[in-house]
C-alpha cells in the first residue's frame, strides 16, 4: 500500500466550557500506489480533517498515518496538496509559483526551468508564466496550484475540494483535466490521489473507489469501486453505469446529509 | 451623488484642488480684509514674502535639510530595529508573549514628554533629537508590523509546508512576503507622525532646524515666518507621503493589480 492509515482519530477539544467534539471515529484507509480514491461525505463530517492529518497539517489524538513505510508526523514534500481556498503566493506569478517547491529543494536552475515549463504546459498555461495570481480567473489559479503540487513529484497527491470554488463548467473541465494530468491514459504514470469532495458526480468521474464518510463524527461508512474504465470524458457522466453508481452513493450519504443537518 | 460610487480621475483632481483654494481664499479673506490683526495672523503675501527673506537671509534651506536629516535619521534607526522584531513577534507567539505587554504600555508614553530627560541624558545636541524621533516611532513601528505578521494568511503557510519548506524558510518565503506591502504602508503612517516629533524636539533647546526657526519667530512675532515654517512641513510631508507611495506601487505591483 502507499498509503495506510491505521485506527485514526481525532478529538477537537472543548472551547469556553463546551463538551469536547469527537471529530474522527477510528478510521482505517488503504490507498495502493496509482490508485484514485474519493472520499466523500456531507460538510462537517470530519473528511477535511483526515486529509489534513494525511498532510501532517493536523495532529491526530490516536492512530498512525503511513506513507511507503514511512511514519507520517509533519507536513512534507512528499505529500502534495491542494486546497479549496485559492492558496497561491499572490507576490509570486505564476511560473515562480510553480517552482516555489523547486527552490526548497535547490534544484539547478536549468532543471526548475524545465520542471516548470513542462507543468505548465500539461496544465494548460502557456502564455500565463508572468502573470500575478490576483490577473488569473479561479479555475486558472487552480491548474496553477495542481502544477505547483505535482512539479514537485510527490508520492501522493491530496486534494481538498480544489474545484469547491469554481462554477459548474469549469469545474468540469478541471476535472477532466486532473484525469489527464493524473495520467488516465498511462496506468504506469499515474500519481496516487486522495480527493475529498462533497459532490457525487465529481466522486465517481475522477476515482477508482469511492469512500463515503458518515456525518460527524466521521467514519468510513461505505466502499464503493468505480469499476470504469479510464481514459474517463464526459460523455461517462451519462452512462447508465455512472447512474447506477450515483444511485447508490446518494441513497448513502442523503441519511448522513440529514443526520448532519438535525445535528 | 450616489454612495460609494466612484469619481473620475479629473473631477477628483479638481475638488482636492477646490479645497486648498477655498482655504487660501478664505485665509486671504480675514487678513486682506482687516478683519484679524497682522499680529496674530499674516496675510497669505506676507508668509511668502517672509519666507523669501527666510531662505535669502537666514538660511532656510539649512535648517529644513537639518530638520529632514534628524526625521529621516531617527525614523530609519527605528525601522530598522522595529520592523525585523515585530516580524519575529507576530511569526514566534513566545517572542510575542515575551515583548508585547512592555511594548503595548511603552507606546503610550509620551516622546515628548521624554524630552526633559532626554536633554539631561544626551545634552541638546543631534542625539537627543533623534532620540525623540526613535523614541516616538520605534513602538508603534513593532506593534503594527507584529501584527500584520501575525495576520499572515494561515492557508498560504500550509500551502509552503506542503512544499517542504520548514522552520524559518516559513518566516523568510512566506510572512516577510506576505507582510512587505502593509509593514511599508504602516512605516509611511508612522513616518507622518515622526514630523510631529521632529517639531516638538526642536522648539526646545535647539540651535536649528524648522522648528527653532519658528520658536525663533514667536520671539519677533513673525507670525508671516511661522505660517511659512508651518507650510514647509506639511508640503515636505506631502512630498515625502507622495514618495513613498510611488515606491510602493513600484515594489508591490502584485498587491496593487
Amino acid at each position: 500500500m502507499a498509503l495506510s492509515v491505521r485506527g485514526l482519530t481525532r478529538t477537537f477539544p472543548g472551547q469556553g466550557g463546551n463538551a469536547p467534539t469527537l471529530a474522527l471515529q477510528p478510521t482505517d484507509l488503504d490507498v495502493a500506489p496509482g490508485e484514485f480514491v474519493s472520499i466523500l461525505g456531507p460538510s462537517g463530517c470530519g473528511k477535511s480533517t483526515l486529509l489534513r492529518i494525511v498532510a501532517g497539517l493536523d495532529r491526530p489524538t490516536g492512530g498512525s498515518v503511513t506513507l511507503n513505510g514511512r511514519r507520517v508526523s509533519g507536513p512534507g514534500p512528499d505529500r502534495g496538496m491542494v486546497f479549496q481556498s485559492y492558496t497561491l503566493f499572490p507576490w509570486l506569478t505564476v511560473e515562480q509559483n510553480i517552482r516555489f517547491g523547486l527552490r526548497e529543494r535547490k534544484l539547478p536552475e536549468a532543471e526548475m526551468r524545465e520542471t516548470a515549463a513542462r507543468f505548465i504546459a500539461r496544465t494548460g498555461l502557456r502564455g500565463f508564466e508572468n502573470h500575478w495570481p490576483r490577473q488569473l480567473s479561479g479555475g486558472m489559479q487552480q491548474r496553477t496550484a495542481l502544477a505547483r503540487a505535482l512539479a514537485n513529484d510527490p508520492e501522493i497527491l491530496l486534494l481538498d475540494e480544489p474545484f469547491g470554488a469554481l462554477d459548474h463548467q469549469t469545474r468540469e473541465l478541471m476535472q477532466e483535466l486532473l484525469l489527464e494530468v493524473w495520467g488516465s491514459d498511462r496506468p504506469e504514470a499515474r500519481k496516487t490521489v486522495l480527493f475529498v469532495t462533497h459532490d457525487i458526480d465529481e466522486a465517481i468521474f475522477l476515482a477508482n473507489r469511492v469512500l463515503v464518510m458518515s456525518a460527524r463524527p466521521g467514519r468510513v461508512k461505505a466502499e464503493v469501486a468505480v469499476p470504469l474504465p479510464y481514459p474517463r470524458d464526459w460523455t461517462v457522466k451519462t452512462a447508465p453505469e455512472f447512474g447506477a453508481l450515483k444511485a447508490r452513493l446518494m441513497g448513502e450519504i442523503r441519511e448522513e446529509v440529514r443526520k448532519a443537518a438535525l445535528g | 451623488m450616489e454612495p460609494l460610487k466612484p469619481v473620475s480621475a479629473p473631477l477628483r483632481a479638481a475638488l482636492g484642488l477646490g479645497f486648498f483654494l477655498l482655504f487660501l481664499g478664505l485665509w486671504g479673506l480675514v487678513t486682506y480684509g482687516g478683519y484679524v490683526q497682522p499680529l496674530f495672523l499674516a496675510s497669505p503675501g506676507q508668509a511668502l514674502a517672509a519666507g523669501w527673506t527666510l531662505f535669502t537671509e537666514y538660511n532656510f534651506a539649512g535648517d529644513i535639510g537639518m530638520t529632514v536629516w534628524r526625521v529621516v535619521g531617527g525614523f530609519l534607526l527605528a525601522a530598522l530595529l522595529a520592523v525585523p522584531l515585530g516580524l519575529l513577534m507576530g511569526a514566534y507567539k513566545p517572542v510575542e508573549a515575551f515583548f508585547e505587554p512592555f511594548i503595548s504600555f511603552a507606546r503610550y508614553l509620551p516622546a515628548s514628554a521624554f524630552i526633559p530627560l532626554l536633554i539631561l541624558w544626551a545634552g541638546v545636541g543631534e542625539a537627543q533629537k533623534l532620540s525623540v524621533i526613535f523614541l516616538g516611532s520605534v513602538f508603534q513601528i513593532v506593534i503594527m508590523v507584529a501584527v500584520i505578521a501575525g495576520g499572515t494568511r494561515r492557508d498560504l503557510v500550509e500551502a509552503a509546508y506542503t512544499l517542504g519548506t520548514k522552520g524559518s524558510g516559513i518566516l523568510r518565503r512566506v510572512i516577510i512576503p506576505a507582510a512587505a506591502p502593509q509593514v511599508m504602508e504602516a512605516l509611511r503612517l508612522v513616518l507622518g507622525w515622526a514630523w510631529t516629533y521632529v517639531i516638538v524636539a526642536e522648539l526646545i533647546g535647539a540651535q536649528s532646524g524648522i522648528g527653532h526657526m519658528i520658536m525663533d519667530s514667536q520671539r519677533l512675532l513673525d507670525t508671516g515666518q511661522m505660517i511659512f515654517g508651518i507650510v514647509v512641513i506639511g508640503l515636505i510631508g506631502l512630498v515625502t507621503d507622495f514618495l513613498f507611495k510611488a515606491l510602493n506601487r513600484r515594489l508591490f505591483r502584485w498587491a496593487a493589480l
